[in-house]
């Protein structure tokens, strides 16, 4: 077992040392970061002045090597407006998108996983047909939008609809008064409704899907029909001979999903101004912030990694065939 | 060939099956996959359901322990299981039986064990679930029944995960597993076809020895001849979904008398007898569909001695002797002589 | 011994038609499931339904996407109360007719994610099938490199290089197309893992067959199916990729009609106008399902066994 994880855990290393020059490297080879940072109007010795004074007239590899000692050291430099450490900038910011994320994933699960059961449990019904259908609307919904009109609908709609003849606005959930979700900000849970709920419905098909397919594949499995022959009892059989089996790759699927949440959170936090990892680095991309983009790439990329890891080991965990290879 | 000394034949058959059908929407219409199959086994005997891929005979096994898929509809005049009548039954009191008083071993002992349980725990949750024991007691059984088949450690192997286990090993874990609650019927599905040859042998003598000395009944479903020479006392040979002849397994082989039976052993090379001029038997053509009513003989369009009367209406069996049937318009001696002259 | 060949019957020759009817062909099993596979008509329909509206764009949209009528601006749909039939999905905050930019703005979906996807799937397809044939050394390299690709995160890449060079249609095509190509390898390195070691390729070889004439003859017919429903997929996701781009301002930048970028003009008169982020999104949701449907449906049609 140490022999396998010792050499994930080495590739995974050269992995994210390869990214880490990728993403530096993509940075400055798109485009000449001086020009940019210097504007539209700026004359040759502006642009010399500015690639002077940011270092990026050196050779690239003195640039990565720099920052790649320094990152190591801890030292990533700090932001070219705010002038802020990038170590503290990222990490006062992470709770939030760790937050969003895991609140997402979990949501999304939630409904993902039994709805994929049921599907497989009723293959070819209505109920089959009908998740299906709801997976791929899910899958074909843009989250900006998805996120817009959950807006316009619980802070505009919400406040002064009525159905039924029950005002909307006065309904209570768990004692607290939904007249309205806050649309930005992010002091309470209530503002954190919105968002998750768009992310979920990123993460719900493809964890949906992946389920119903593992689920069909169990189900008409010969050791399950040797535990029915077992004249072991339906739960049983579902949960712990079927389930038990088709989890194994949504393990490795949620992990990755988790992945894709916290880069993908970008656009939602920026819609709903909460003040994550995904807003900053939104807002340092539009001002060519390059410290604090290039570090919230390698960020991203190294937590990505340690995920796949993570996810490897628990299939691991779970899959006796996988331990002992 | 068979031990039968241990059947008494007294003993009420602890199976009775007769006229059992099933039929499966398909959409093409509506498949007949067995029609009107009947025999009953009593303790301690073995019947073997004979036959090629497709004839039905998996089927039958999986009707009477009520595990046909849902688009299948099961008929029967009766399925008694020790005086029970299946049929009846609801699905709840079928799983109470299912791996308690009847068990079923399949053919790939692989795929047939659950890869991320241990052994151990795939014996004892049957015990645990038909006998109400404790894990203690179940695991005792266990090592117990480990032991009376010839596994060495049986405490390590229960430990084990299947695919640590090679595929002999495994399948007599499967048999293992159904005997936990001494079933008086086992179903056995091609049990040894995914082996080794010298593998097959042991697992028929394990199985034979274990039916004798709990007094099982045993179904062994084969296409191999051998297998049914070595095991069964009773035989039957299905093919496309009907029984064709049926007897006892001595009888049976020394005086085949279906075209389809004859053309079965003709097909086994008999050391000394066949040679370039003694060609060995095949049986030219194709299974029929079936799906659609069955309108005359299944066999016809394959068998050396068809005739018109054979296109029509229904065949139906006829005694041959004590016990033996068969399925055909012609006498048997008919059949015989002109066996003869094509040789 | 008799002549067995007096009583044989005379062969009869039968149709490929006949043939077709008594013993299908894969290829005739196929077209009779796609024939009544419902997601497959629907999505294909919707796709050609779009595809036609973006060729002729230019013949059918009723005005000038780019023509500003400022002393119109933000009209009414035709079922709004002072809608007409000369606006018939009416303006938006810069006068510009809401059809002729949605037919345009297909177009623009529409080239931009095939045109990626191709790039996409020439990247992936070669490095699969490259890590998949040879094995050894190149596979282990083409594996890094593929997790080296996963481990980016795409859209914050795609955010960068689309600030930094600025949001041209070629640009987001190269960019898209080489931040997608993941699924084509790993698919394709598998696959023909798989063939590989199979008889009929091992008989070209005995043959003779040099490698590259092995590649292209025996292993890529045999991905196509595959490669066309990963394209499927990989569009659906270019066109939520380029529609998020361009919301954020740093895809296609204004003028030109994507529909993200509608939706993001729209934002600020949302709470009055709430149909004009509505009718943008709704046509991404509708493209994006079809693409969906189809792809979906040809797997079902192509690999009927037990698919999700």
């Amino acid at each position: 077992m140490t022999h396998f994880l010792t050499r994930r855990l080495l590739i995974a290393l050269l992995v994210a040392f390869t990214v880490s020059i990728v993403g530096f490297a993509l940075l400055r080879l798109s485009g000449d970061l001086a020009a940019v940072l210097a504007g539209e109007d700026a004359s040759a010795e502006d642009i010399a002045r500015i690639a002077r004074q940011y270092g990026l007239d050196r050779p690239f590899y003195v640039q990565y090597f720099d920052w790649l000692f320094n990152a190591l050291r801890g030292d990533l430099g700090n932001s070219l407006f705010t002038h802020e450490s990038v170590w503290e900038m990222i990490t006062s910011r992470l709770g939030v998108t760790v937050t969003l994320a895991f609140a997402s994933l979990f949501f999304g699960l939630l409904i993902a996983i039994p709805l994929g059961v049921l599907a497989a449990v009723r293959a070819n019904t209505w109920v089959d047909r009908g998740s299906l259908f709801v997976a791929v609307m899910g899958q074909a919904t843009p989250n900006f939008w998805l996120a817009l009109i959950l807006i316009y609908v619980f802070g505009v709609w919400w406040r002064g609809a009525t159905v039924l003849g029950v005002r909307l606005a006065e309904i209570k959930i768990f004692g607290v008064q939904l007249s309205g979700l806050p649309i930005s900000g992010g002091d309470s849970w209530l503002h954190f409704v919105m968002p998750v709920i768009t992310l979920a419905t990123f993460v719900m098909p493809a964890v949906m899907r992946i389920t119903r397919t593992g689920m069909m594949e169990v189900l008409s499995s010969d050791y399950v029909r040797t535990a029915r022959a077992k004249g072991l009892s339906p739960t049983k059989v579902l949960f712990k001979h079927s389930l038990r089996n088709a989890i194994l790759p949504v393990v490795s699927l949620a992990a990755v999903q988790l992945g894709f949440l916290m880069s993908g959170s970008v656009i939602v936090e920026s819609i709903f101004a909460l003040n994550g990892v995904g807003y900053l680095a939104f807002q340092s991309i539009i001002r060519i912030d390059f410290p604090v983009v290039q570090s919230i790439l390698v960020i991203l990329a190294c937590s990505y990694i340690l995920l796949t890891l993570f996810a490897d080991m628990i299939n691991a965990k779970l899959d006796p065939r996988v331990r002992l290879e | 060939m068979s031990g039968g000394s241990v059947i008494n034949p007294q003993d009420a058959p602890v199976l009775e099956v007769e006229n059992l059908s099933v039929d499966i929407r398909v959409p093409a219409g509506t498949l007949h996959a067995v029609s009107n199959v009947s025999f009953s086994v009593r303790p301690a005997e073995t019947l073997s359901l004979v036959g090629e891929s497709g004839c039905g005979k998996s089927i039958t096994s999986l009707a009477i322990m009520r595990l046909l898929p849902k688009a299948a509809r099961l008929s029967a005049n009766k399925v008694l299981f020790e005086g029970q009548e299946l049929t009846q039954l609801s699905e709840k009191e079928m799983s109470r039986l299912r791996g308690n008083r009847m068990g079923m071993i399949f053919q790939d002992p692989m795929t047939s064990l659950n890869p991320v349980y241990r052994i151990g725990d795939q014996l004892e949750e049957i015990y645990i679930r038909h006998k109400r024991a404790g894990r203690k007691e179940a695991r005792e059984r266990a090592a117990y029944l480990l032991e009376k088949i010839g596994i060495i450690n049986p405490g390590q192997r229960l430990t084990q995960y299947p695919h640590q286990l090679s595929g002999g090993l495994r399948q007599r874990m499967m048999i293992a597993m159904m005997l936990m609650c001494d079933p008086k019927l086992i179903i056995a599905d091609e049990p040894t076809t995914a082996l080794d040859v010298t593998v097959q042998v042991q697992i028929l003598q394990l199985l034979r020895s274990l039916q004798e000395e709990f007094r099982m009944a045993l179904i062994l479903i084969t296409h191999n001849l051998g297998v049914v020479a070595r095991m069964a006392d009773q035989v039957a040979v299905m093919y496309a979904g009907q029984i064709v002849e049926a007897g006892s397994s001595t009888d049976v082989f020394r005086r085949p008398t279906h075209p389809y039976t004859r053309g079965l052993l003709d097909c086994i090379p008999r050391p000394g007898q066949s040679s370039a001029r003694n060609k060995l038997g095949s049986i030219p053509g194709i299974v029929p569909s079936l799906v659609g009513d069955i309108n005359g003989c299944s066999f016809r369009n394959r068998c050396a001695f068809a005739h018109d009367a054979c296109s029509s209406g229904k065949i139906e069996l006829r005694d041959l002797q004590q016990d033996h049937i068969y399925r055909c318009l012609l006498p048997a001696e008919t059949i015989a002589a002109a066996a003869q002259e094509t040789v | 011994m008799t002549d067995v060949t007096h009583h044989m019957p005379e062969p009869k020759i039968v149709t490929s038609a006949e043939l077709d009817t008594l013993a299908p062909s894969p290829r005739e099993l196929m077209r009779r499931r796609a024939r009544s596979h419902a997601g497959l008509i629907i999505g294909m329909t919707i796709i050609a339904l779009f595809l036609i509206v973006a060729i002729f764009a230019g013949v059918l949209a009723p005005h000038d996407p780019y023509a500003q009528t400022l002393s119109n601006r933000l009209a009414d749909p035709i079922w709004g109360p002072k809608g007409n039939w000369q606006h018939i999905l009416g303006t938006d905050a810069l006068g510009r007719d809401v059809l002729s930019r949605l037919m345009y703005g297909a177009r623009l979906s529409l080239y931009i994610s095939f045109t990626a996807a191709v790039i996409a799937a020439v990247i992936g397809v070669t490095l699969g099938v490259t890590g998949g044939y040879f094995g050894g050394k190149t596979d282990a390299f083409v594996v890094y490199i593929i997790n080296v690709k996963l481990a980016l995160p795409v859209f914050l890449v795609a955010l960068s290089i689309a600030a930094i060079t600025g949001g041209t249609v070629t640009v987001l095509i190269l960019l898209l197309g080489f931040l997608t190509w993941d699924r084509y390898a790993i698919v394709t390195r598998s696959l023909t893992q798989q063939m590989r070691d199979q008889e009929f390729i091992l008989s070209s070889l005995a043959a003779g067959a040099s490698h590259l004439r092995i590649i292209f003859r025996d292993i890529l017919p045999n991905l196509m199916n595959h490669i066309i429903i990963i394209v499927s997929l990989d569009m659906a996701v270019i066109i939520l990729i380029e529609a998020a781009l361009s919301f954020l301002g740093l895809g296609i930048r204004p003028p030109t009609p994507s529909w993200g970028l509608m939706v993001s003009e729209a934002r600020a008169v949302m709470f009055f106008k709430p149909h004009l982020i509505m009718i943008p999104g709704i046509a991404i949701f509708i493209l994006v399902m079809a693409i969906n449907m189809a792809g979906d449906g040809i797997r079902d049609v192509t690999a009927p066994e037990g698919r999700g």
